[in-house]
C-alpha cells in the first residue's frame, strides 16, 4: 500500500465514522487524483472531465457504505471511477475513445490535478429538478448548514424525513446527471 | 457548481456510516425468500406426501443438496459482485462442481441402466419443474435485487444473474421436498435448467435496473 493511499484511507475510515473533517479532507485529497487520472483518460474530451469528477465524487458519497475497510482502497475507487468512465465513453463515443487500458488499478492514485475547469453540467441547477422533500433537505443542511433538527423545523418535516431526503435526494441526483448525459 | 461546493456539500453532516448493515439486508433478504418459497410450496404445491419414506433414500438428500450447494456459489458469487473493487476470484469454479458432480452420478445412472434411460431423463414432472422453480424463486429474486438496488455493482448483468442463480437454487431447494423424482440425470438437466431461468431473467433486468 503507498503511503498516499495509506493517508487517504485514514481520512475515508474517519469519514465513514462520523469525522467531517477528515471526510472533506478526502473528498478534495480524492478529487485532485480522480481529475488527474480522468483527464489523462479522456484526452480527446477535455470538456467532459470535470463533470465526470462531479458524478464520481457523488458516486463515492452515495456508495460509500461499500467500501470494506480490509479492502484495499485503490481498488474500490478504481472500480467506480472506471465504472463512471465506462459509462460516459459509452454514451458519447463508443470504447475505442479509449487510448489507456484501464485496468491498472494504482493508476488511480498516481496522479494528482488541482487545476479544476468548469463543470459544464451545473448540479445546482439539477438539485432545482428534485422534489421539494429531497431538495429542502439537502438545501438546508448541505448547503446553509442548519442541522437536523433545524432542518426539519424550517421544512415542517421528520428528523427523519430530513435525512432519508438527504440520501435519497443525492441517489436522486446521481440519476439526474446520468439522464441527462442521454439527451 | 464548483466541485470544491460540490465536496462541500458531500462532507456537511455526512454523519457516520452504520456498519454490516448491508450483510444484514442480505440475511434478510434470504430468509424472507426461503420463507416466501417454503410458504407458496406448502399451498400451491404440498409436500410430497411420502417424504417420510423419502428422507430414507441417498437421492432425495442429492436432490436437496445440488441445489443448495450451488445456492452457495451462486451466494458468494453475489456478494462478490454487489461492490466496486471486490475481485469475483474462483466463483465460477465453486458453480461449475457440483453441476459436474451430478452429471457424473447421471452418466452412472445412465450407464447402469440402458433400457430406462428415456424416463431417467424425463422423468413423469419435468415441464412442473421448469415452472415451478422459476416459480418458487419470485420471492429471494424480488428480496436479492433490493438488497443489490442498495449497493453499486459495476457488473450489473453479470451480479443480476448471480442473483437470479440463487433465487433459483433456494427455489430448487425447496421444490425438492414436493417433486417426487429422485433420477440424477432428471436433475442434472430439469432442476439446472429450471434454475437457469430466473438466472437469465436476472440478468436481463439486472442490466437495467442494477445501473447506478
Amino acid at each position: 500500500m503507498t503511503e498516499r493511499e495509506t493517508q487517504l484511507r485514514a481520512l475515508l475510515i474517519g469519514g465513514l465514522g462520523g469525522d467531517e473533517a477528515a471526510y472533506h479532507a478526502f473528498l478534495k485529497d480524492l478529487s485532485r487524483h480522480l481529475r488527474g487520472f480522468l483527464r489523462a483518460r479522456l484526452a480527446r474530451l477535455p470538456d467532459d472531465v470535470e463533470d465526470l469528477v462531479q458524478e464520481t465524487l457523488l458516486a463515492v458519497h452515495n456508495q460509500r457504505h461499500t467500501y470494506d475497510p480490509g479492502q484495499p482502497l485503490t481498488a474500490w475507487i478504481h472500480a467506480i471511477a472506471r465504472y463512471k468512465l465506462v459509462d460516459l465513453l459509452r454514451r458519447r463515443a463508443g470504447r475505442e475513445m479509449l487510448n489507456d487500458p484501464l485496468d491498472d488499478e494504482l493508476a488511480v492514485f498516481a496522479v494528482s490535478d488541482t487545476d479544476a475547469a468548469d463543470a459544464r453540467l451545473d448540479l445546482g441547477k439539477l438539485l432545482e429538478q428534485l422534489p421539494d422533500r429531497q431538495r429542502l433537505p439537502i438545501v438546508h443542511m448541505k448547503l446553509e448548514g442548519l442541522s437536523v433538527a433545524e432542518a426539519a423545523r424550517a421544512t415542517g418535516m421528520s428528523e427523519a424525513a430530513v435525512k432519508v431526503g438527504v440520501h435519497r435526494g443525492l441517489k436522486a441526483l446521481a440519476i439526474l446527471i446520468r439522464n441527462k448525459r442521454e439527451e | 457548481m464548483k466541485t470544491d461546493d460540490l465536496i462541500t456539500m458531500l462532507a456537511s453532516d455526512a454523519g457516520a456510516v452504520a456498519p454490516r448493515v448491508w450483510q444484514q439486508r442480505y440475511a434478510l433478504a434470504l430468509g424472507a425468500g426461503l420463507i416466501g418459497a417454503a410458504l407458496l410450496m406448502v399451498l400451491l404445491l404440498g409436500v410430497r406426501p411420502d417424504i417420510a419414506d423419502a428422507v430414507w433414500l441417498p437421492m432425495f438428500w442429492v436432490k436437496l443438496a445440488f441445489p443448495a450447494a450451488l445456492a452457495a456459489g451462486a451466494l458468494l458469487a453475489a456478494l462478490r459482485l454487489s461492490r466496486p473493487g471486490v475481485a469475483i476470484g474462483h466463483v465460477g469454479a465453486v458453480l461449475a462442481a457440483p453441476v459436474l458432480a451430478i452429471w457424473v452420478l447421471a452418466a452412472l445412472a445412465l450407464l447402469g441402466a440402458p433400457e430406462d434411460r428415456a424416463m431417467l431423463v424425463w422423468g413423469e414432472t419435468w415441464a412442473a419443474c421448469l415452472v415451478n422453480i422459476p416459480m418458487l424463486s419470485v420471492p429471494t429474486f424480488v428480496g436479492v435485487f433490493w438488497v443489490m438496488k442498495t449497493l453499486a455493482p459495476v457488473r450489473p448483468a453479470l451480479a443480476g444473474a448471480a442473483a437470479g442463480l440463487l433465487a433459483g437454487a433456494l427455489g430448487a431447494a425447496v421444490y425438492a421436498l414436493h417433486c417426487p423424482e429422485l433420477a440424477a440425470p432428471f436433475i442434472g438437466l430439469w432442476y439446472l435448467l429450471g434454475m437457469l431461468i430466473p438466472a437469465a431473467l436476472g440478468a436481463l433486468v439486472g442490466a437495467r435496473l442494477l445501473r447506478w
